[in-house]
């Protein structure tokens, strides 16, 4: 039996490894943000929204989403599989059909917060 | 090699060794990226609504937002530290005839990652 190889591979854990070094370097400092300078009060409710609606932060954030989420669905995956929950087969495309889903969403949203 | 040859191995294998265990941990702290992700998805979506973005802040200061967080923040730290720890084995780099110390290399990432935070909460408190 032969069999061909697979060529999505490499493209796969590119973007996981672009992701894991976005979310090294960017989560613990974002995750503060949220989580104690917003619930301390230093960060007011307009100043995040005015960020929000500022092209470049949505631009940055698209691509935090796009790199995060395929992290996400490339390493989730294998995970699944260590635990015993089925191969790698097809059903990877349901992670990073996920992925793209998610990276979809988050640029309808960046586009309609442009007007 | 054929399934029947294959010695089975217990859904619980990661449980027996502690190095195992920290495998797991690392790989798991990919759900903790995911729930950002998610996270920065609602803020976009909301900011541009009328009267929803208030409910996220509010969500925001909840109680159970900032525990979230703190789980999210230990997640996040466990992947930056090891992730940074890794860059040495992933980028081996040669000065001339010498290869350069692998402490150099993950020492290097981490002041960039310092850098990067500093940046980020410069431009959103500063």
């Amino acid at each position: 039996m032969t069999s061909k190889p697979d060529r999505t591979a490499p493209l796969l854990w590119l973007l996981f490894a672009a992701g894991g070094t976005a979310s090294a370097m960017l989560l613990p400092a974002l995750v503060f943000l949220t989580g104690v300078a917003v619930p301390a009060g230093w960060v007011s409710e307009d100043r995040l929204r005015s960020l929000l609606g500022n092209p470049l932060t949505l631009l940055f954030l698209v691509g935090i989403v796009f790199a995060f989420l395929f992290h996400w669905a490339h390493r989730f995956r294998y995970a699944l599989v260590d635990l015993g929950w089925g191969g790698l087969g097809r059903q990877g495309w349901v992670f990073y059909g996920i992925a793209l889903a998610g990276t979809t969403l988050a640029a309808l949203a960046a586009l309609s917060n442009l007007d | 090699m054929t399934p029947e040859l294959r010695r089975p191995l217990p859904r619980t294998w990661w449980l027996r060794k502690q190095s195992y265990l920290f495998f797991m941990i690392r790989e798991l702290t990919s759900l903790a990226v995911l729930a950002y992700a998610i996270l920065i998805i609602t803020a976009i979506w909301t900011a541009a609504g009328d009267g929803s973005f208030t409910t996220f802040f509010d969500f925001l200061k909840s109680t159970t937002s900032v525990i979230t967080h703190v789980g999210l923040l230990i997640l996040a730290l466990v992947h930056t530290f090891t992730w940074i720890a890794l860059t040495p084995k992933v980028m081996v780099l040669w000065q001339d005839d010498e290869q350069v110390e692998p402490d150099v290399i993950a020492g290097a990432n981490g002041v960039i990652f310092l850098l990067i935070s500093g940046a980020v909460l410069w431009v959103v408190l500063g």
